[in-house]
């Protein structure tokens, strides 16, 4: 049986035009993948820019508690405070856990 | 009166309307994302090659003043509207800034309401108009958002500011399909593009009809908010149309134009963008409220003009003809 490894799951639920800089941002940070689903949803702010941009994308991206941390904060540094985005990290277990940590 | 009528009873103004009325009743009618973005993509291509097919027969000293035109009341307007959101408006620098960029800026659905007008009276206009419509795209949105920049007004370092607004404009579809149709248009020539007219020329009509019902069920949605802007705002969002498309007519009466194409210039000036704009300003401006520059551009100005910025620019290009 092969070795389970105790990983953070980050979930960035965000507006359709940060897609791109998330991506990017959860890259530098380390983050060996991601993956992006259009989702819809319904938030506090209530008011995306334009509906031609389709629908929310929600990344999510699996690697080390450190790196979680990093991408949180700069998450809730950077974009809180003008942008519809939520963000979260839950507790994975995970096979093959040295595919999630390699650019750390 | 007669021309008020004539203008709200044709295929593309009604189906904007069921699409208001969808929504109103809350009808579970929608557009699915991938048709209304493929429709988009097919009208943007569409426009550029006919426009470019314009190109190739006519000649570049025809174009110059009608362009330059264009550029300069691409900046005059935001300007204008710049101004007045913030004096009468009573925005913020931040926020006038926002909904200038979107009046300086052009909508590209709106000039082709106002070409199908145009074609229903039975007036000739320019061929090369689409040429103008991607002139008009840019110059605005850069003068609106240096009014914020001017003012200290805290631009969006989070969203990467200045240079990725500028990037999302430019290279934004908008952008790349008018003026790659533009330029694909320009080197095949009419002749060589009969070979598609029937896909992109045919069709046309109807794919605009079901766009419209697209923007209809998102007007609907931004209506609801209309209320909460104020009548100094619901009183800027008609005015500014008809004082903007003004002096597009008078401007293009100038540039040598004729009175179809003054129209539709007029309207194509008087009109709010809602689709590069917002992007562009979304990044740019990240503290200004998309509430105020979405439900003026889409809400407020681009029914008005549907139903009576066009019709009314009709008499006004008529009356500054007939002065000529």
């Amino acid at each position: 049986m092969a070795m389970k490894v105790l990983l953070k799951k980050v979930t960035i639920t965000a507006e359709r035009l940060l897609r791109d800089e998330l991506i990017e941002m959860i890259k530098r940070h380390g983050a060996t993948g991601w993956t992006v689903t259009a989702v819809e949803g319904e938030g506090s702010r209530g008011n995306r820019t334009s509906d031609f941009e389709g629908r929310n994308s929600q990344i999510d991206t699996i690697v080390s508690k450190e790196t979680a941390s990093a991408i949180m904060e700069e998450v809730a540094e950077k974009y809180f405070a003008d942008w519809s985005i939520i963000t979260y990290a839950v507790d994975v277990e995970v096979l093959r856990g040295e595919k999630y940590v390699g650019g750390n | 009166m007669n021309l008020l009528a004539d203008n709200l009873i044709s295929p593309v103004v009604l189906c904007f309307a069921l699409g208001i009325v969808a929504r109103w009743i809350k009808s579970d009618l929608s557009i699915p994302e991938p048709i209304y973005q493929g429709l988009s993509i097919y009208l943007l291509l569409a426009i550029g090659l006919k426009g470019g097919a314009a190109l190739a027969v006519t000649p570049f000293t025809e174009i110059l003043a009608p362009a330059g035109m264009t550029f300069v009341l691409g900046c005059v307007t935001a300007v204008s509207a710049f101004y007045l959101m913030k004096h009468f408006g009573r925005l913020s620098r931040e926020n006038a800034s926002a909904v200038a960029a979107h009046y300086g800026s052009v909508s590209v659905v709106t000039f082709l309401a106002a070409t199908e007008a145009v074609k229903r009276t039975g007036m000739s206009y320019e061929g090369f108009l689409p040429a103008l419509v991607a002139v008009l795209e840019v110059p605005g949105i850069i003068v609106a958002l240096l009014f914020a920049s001017g003012g200290g007004a805290q631009s969006g370092r989070a969203g990467g500011g200045w240079k990725k607004a500028l990037h999302e404009v430019i290279t934004g579809k908008s952008i790349v399909l008018l003026v790659g149709g533009l330029i694909i248009g320009a080197a095949c020539g009419p002749a060589k593009l009969a070979d598609v007219a029937p896909f992109f020329v045919t069709a046309f009509k109807g794919a605009l009809c079901i766009f419209l019902l697209e923007l209809g069920l998102i007007a609907g949605k931004r209506l609801a908010d209309v209320g909460k802007a104020g009548w100094r705002l619901i009183a800027l969002g008609c005015f500014l149309p008809v004082f903007h498309g003004t002096l597009g007519v008078g401007g293009a009466i100038l540039a040598g134009m004729s009175p179809g194409g003054a129209v539709i210039f007029g309207a194509m000036v008087g009109s709010a963008s809602y689709i590069a704009a917002p992007a562009a300003v979304r990044i740019a401006l990240p503290k200004a409220n998309p509430g105020y520059y979405l439900t003026l551009s889409l809400g407020i100005t681009f029914p008005f003009n549907l139903a009576f910025g066009i019709p009314l620019l009709q008499k006004i290009a008529k009356l500054f003809h007939s002065w000529q």
